[in-house]
């Protein structure tokens, strides 16, 4: 060890190998020392943030006003402004509109008819595009009355039609100010970042101190999760604005906010479209995580099957919440797209052009009419629909009864030949070491700012009392993103080199991030119970996506100059993967790797739910307990672990660029 | 009687970088090397310009000469460095945000070189767009906006939207809606430098059939030396942000100012440039009907070069001032050959 140290490799190499032996062998170390506090961290020494924290949320809510105006007043009325269009939206896809209360209830008007519904979203895909997307949302709106899950999915589409709309217009708000400030462009963005980073769950704990348990708390919270990406969008879409465009709208003499509302908005509606549909995608993805606040509808059902390990039940919820959510998004693009299209209307009265209107509006009328004679034409009925709950609780049986000692030869291969030992070097080694050697990487990949950065987090990390528990994140992370990698970056590979390939696996890709993060859990959980091994599968497979693809674009972008050269040189195909094809994609792979380790940083938390114990569990502990400080400084903490990858990984990606000359 | 001036600037500069002011006000007028060494990029350097009433300047350079950023320091898109612009006697670089916006509006339009028009309006709605921010009358609007359509030809179009236009049409929806306001001062930012070659042609020859009718005080931006010669009646040519030379396209083929600008001049047909005047024996007598000294030399030539003797010139009164003869009108179309 001592003698190469000239070599900046071999100390690299040399270190890299003490770290796992200090790790592996730590804990016996520190015990033959007499030490103990080199492994675990003291609790003496621990900063009590978690109760810092809860305090000033006791405050807050308790004591915190301006003037007259308390803190719960004003959460109180914002939940008031919330509430009245959604209890509206609810009355109308769902409850139908009541009188009076309990027993005494009326029902004034009963929920729109399923017919009616379906009919209008037809009508809609037939205006954004044609009878062929009409057709495919009709089928999806038929496939859940058919399946048994329309009450539901109307309180889900009710929570969705009020939560895009405010994340939209209230990330287009932001967006417009950022642009038009950039003191406060520099304010926000950091913000962006971190709620990025923070797992969703950390601030539902706050937010169900504001709002309470119940449909408004998870609005709340769906809002303030989707809204992001759209400010960013709006930013990047306002600035992207044709400079000529700009200028001519100030020599028309446009004041500032026509300038604004007139011209640039307008102008950009294209991106901002994309914007809105990353809203409702993203509103979508909270359906479930919602439920847990709160929100009824498929979200809960699906929970609620997940906690009695109902596993048809769950899929066929699950199921409807990804056809509920492929029918929002192809009609919200085929929206965005036919805005950006040109129309022409030869003039005609209102009624000939707004025909759909005026049919469903009808229709609407006529089966509230005639569903006071035949409920047929209100709700479903019940005895017509399908359910293929026992048939996906019978496939699960019949392999646990038949193939049980397969799936358990599997798990106990992986669990002892791969998790245990990363597990083990990573509970080994002593935290002081793992802090300075954050240190040093930060330093090595990215200067001085790097390094403390990554110093000053991981201590952070450390002083919470929360180390054990990060390393046991950071070790089913890690054994997932290494795991993602080796099955990513090769069919990423393959994908590109082979178009039919291609084809096959990005429809499994698509399909994989179409669902939401929750449905991978339900039949993990029925084939290997619950557990860490569990949990690994749930997260490579939700994570999986950006390793192909990054992967998968990096080769497809290498130059065809430098295959061509490579060719010349004689190369055989292997080589040519090898020294030209790989080593120009590499900075593209790390980048997809980042994005699968925050992937995996975000399923985690999900993943809590099988059993694991790591931060993500405490979170959700908090959540269970209302437990504000344990659910933040947790929540923190994985947001810690993020950055310091993310920094890490884009520093290294950075580096691999820069050798290559193609970034400065 | 000379005309009166429309838009001057006066030791107007633009300079980028994180001190410019600081530059300019520990020395007023930097040389290149001064401003390279303080680390900032002159974009416009010292400029001074009178534009006259009803003329038609074109500010003339390659690209990154500054003329773009020139054009936008006059229009006060850009705010200059140093140096004041003064629009009918008064500086327009004092006026205040709201007395912009209302010279903007009834004073100025502007015409850009990829057409800027808004992708969600009609050509109706785009050429009524500077009307609607003012909030004029809907109807009044409207018809005005009627008008200018036709008047560039683009009548029966009205509902199209942007995308389903050739350049040509879109280039004539942007003209039109510069034009709704009746703007006095008119910019043209590379109007037709996107455009193809015979489009442009048919552009220019619009634009002069305009002009024509409506008279405006126009600043007229191109790179192209050939289309400046064709339109204007005075040229600016700019190097490096500075204004090199100011004078009429015969006077630039004439008496070049520097070896950059002759080098502009030397590709250039001259008989389409130089006028009889310029060229004639003044005070020589002619005969036949007298041929007006204002007349491009390549439209008189054919006339000259058949006739025997020199013909006689007249100025725009009536008056004989001189004759030009077949050699004048060889040397300009062959330039290089025995000195006349």
């Amino acid at each position: 060890m001592t003698r190469s140290l000239s070599s900046r490799q071999l100390t690299v190499l040399a270190l890299v190998l003490l770290t796992i032996a200090l790790g592996y062998f730590g804990r016996d170390l520190a015990k033959a020392m007499d030490a103990r506090w080199l492994v675990k961290f003291p609790s003496a020494w621990v900063i009590p943030f978690k109760t810092w924290i809860s305090a000033a949320m006791g405050w807050l809510i308790e004591d915190a006003a301006i003037g007259a105006v308390s803190f719960t007043g004003v959460t109180r009325a914002v939940a008031w402004l919330i509430e009245q269009p959604y209890d509206l939206m609810l009355a109308l896809l769902a409850t139908g509109f009541v009188s009076g209360q309990g027993s005494a209830a009326q029902v004034l008007l009963p929920a729109a008819s399923w017919i009616a519904v379906t009919a209008a979203v037809i009508a809609l895909g037939h205006y954004c595009r044609d009878w062929g997307l009409a057709a495919l949302v009709g089928a999806c709106f038929a496939y859940l009355a058919v399946f048994g899950q329309w009450d539901s999915a109307m309180v889900t589409l009710a929570s969705v039609l009020i939560a895009v709309p405010i994340g939209a217009g209230g990330g287009l708000l932001l967006g417009v100010l950022a642009y038009r400030h950039p003191l406060f462009e520099r304010l926000v963005s950091p913000i962006l970042d971190l709620m990025q980073t923070i797992p969703i769950f950390a601030y539902l704990v706050p937010i169900l101190f504001m709002f309470g348990f119940g449909p408004v708390s998870a609005l709340v919270a769906t809002i303030i999760y989707a809204t992001p990406p759209m400010v960013r969008i709006t930013i990047m879409a306002l600035k992207a604005v044709d400079p000529e465009i700009l200028d001519f709208g100030r020599m028309a003499g446009t004041t500032r906010r026509q300038l604004m509302w007139r011209v640039l908005v307008p102008s950009a509606s294209h991106s901002l479209m994309v914007g809105v549909n990353q809203v409702i995608m993203l509103t979508l993805n909270m359906v479930i995580i919602a439920s847990m606040i709160g929100a009824g509808g498929l979200g809960f059902d699906v929970l609620a099957a997940l906690r009695r390990l109902d596993i048809g039940a769950g899929f066929e919820a699950g199921i409807a919440i990804v056809v509920l959510a492929i029918a929002v998004d192809r009609l919200s693009q085929a929206f965005a797209e036919r805005m950006g299209q040109v129309r022409r209307q030869a003039p005609r009265s209102w009624a000939a052009r707004h025909k759909r209107t005026v049919l469903i509006a009808a229709l609407l009328a006529v089966t509230w009419l005639l569903g006071r004679f035949s409920p047929l034409l209100l709700d479903y009925p019940e005895s017509q629909t399908i359910t293929t709950g026992a048939f996906w609780s019978d496939t699960v049986q019949y392999l646990n009864v038949n193939y049980f000692d397969y799936f358990e030869a599997v798990k106990v291969f992986f669990l002892s030949w791969f998790m245990l030992p990363i597990k083990k070097v990573l509970l080994g080694i002593p935290w002081p070491w793992a802090i300075a050697m954050l240190t040093l990487l930060g330093w090595h990949a990215g200067g001085w700012r790097l390094a403390l950065l990554c110093g000053v987090m991981s201590a952070l990390i450390a002083v919470s009392g929360l180390w054990a528990k990060a390393m046991v994140t950071v070790y089913l992370c890690g054994a997932s993103v290494i795991l993602a990698t080796l099955i990513g970056v090769p069919l990423g590979v393959l994908a590109a080199l082979n178009s039919r390939a291609g084809a096959a696996i990005n429809l499994l890709i698509d399909t994989l991030q179409t669902l939401p993060s929750f449905v991978y859990l339900i039949p993990v959980v029925m084939l290997f119970r619950v557990g860490d091994f569990t949990a690994l599968i749930a997260i490579v497979l939700y994570a999986l996506a950006p390793a192909v693809r990054y992967a998968a674009h990096g080769v497809r972008s290498v130059s065809n100059e430098l295959i061509e050269a490579g060719l010349v040189s004689g190369c055989t195909r292997t080589q040519l993967l090898r020294h030209i094809r790989l080593p120009m994609a590499l900075p593209e792979i790390l980048l997809g790797i980042n994005q699968t380790i925050m992937l995996a940083l975000s399923m985690l938390v999900i993943t809590a739910l099988v059993g694991t114990r790591d931060l993500g569990q405490e979170v959700y502990i908090a959540l269970t307990k209302a437990d504000t400080g344990r659910g933040l400084a947790a929540g923190l903490a994985i947001a810690f672990i993020a950055i310091i990858a993310d920094r890490l990984v884009n520093a290294g990606a950075r580096g691999a660029r820069a050798r290559f000359g193609l970034e400065s | 009687m000379k005309p009166k001036t429309k838009l001057s600037c006066r030791n107007v500069w633009k300079l980028y970088g994180a001190n410019a002011a600081a530059v300019l006000q520990k020395d007023p007028n930097p040389s290149g090397a001064d401003i390279r060494s303080a680390g900032v990029i002159g974009a416009v350097r010292n400029a001074n310009i009178d534009i006259a009433e009803g003329e038609i300047f074109i500010i003339m350079g390659l690209s990154g000469s500054g003329k773009s950023t020139l054009v936008r320091c006059l229009s006060r898109l850009i705010e200059p460095t140093a140096g004041e612009i003064l629009f009918d006697g008064a500086d327009l670089l004092r006026a205040s945000e709201s007395e912009l916006i209302e010279i903007r509006r009834h004073k100025m339009g502007m015409v850009f070189q990829h057409f800027a028009l808004l992708p969600h309006l009609t050509v109706l709605q785009n050429v009524m767009f500077p009307l609607t921010i003012q909030a004029a009358p809907k109807a009044a609007a409207e018809a005005k906006a009627r008008d200018v359509v036709e008047l560039v030809g683009l009548k029966g179009r009205e509902d199209y939207y942007p995308r389903e236009l050739s350049g040509g049409q879109q280039q004539r929806v942007g003209i039109a809606r510069s034009l709704v306001t009746e703007p006095d001062l008119w910019f043209l930012d590379e109007p037709f430098s996107a455009l193809d070659p015979l489009i442009r042609r048919e552009m220019q020859d619009e634009f002069l059939r305009l002009q024509a009718r409506l008279h405006k005080t126009i600043v007229f931006i191109t790179h192209d030396f050939e289309e400046a010669v064709r339109l204007a009646d005075r040229i600016a040519i700019m190097k490096d942000g500075e204004v090199i030379q100011v004078a009429t396209p015969e006077e630039l083929l004439m008496n070049p100012a520097t070896d950059y600008v002759a080098e502009f001049t030397r590709h250039i047909p001259r008989s389409k440039v130089l006028t009889v005047g310029g060229v004639m024996t003044a005070g020589a007598a002619g005969e036949g009907e007298p041929i007006l000294q204002s007349m491009r030399v390549s439209e008189v030539a054919e006339r000259i070069i058949s006739a025997e003797a020199p013909l006689a010139v007249a100025n725009d009164a009536g008056d004989i001032i001189g004759a030009i003869d077949r050699k004048a009108v060889a040397h300009v179309l062959f330039g290089g050959g025995e000195p006349a």
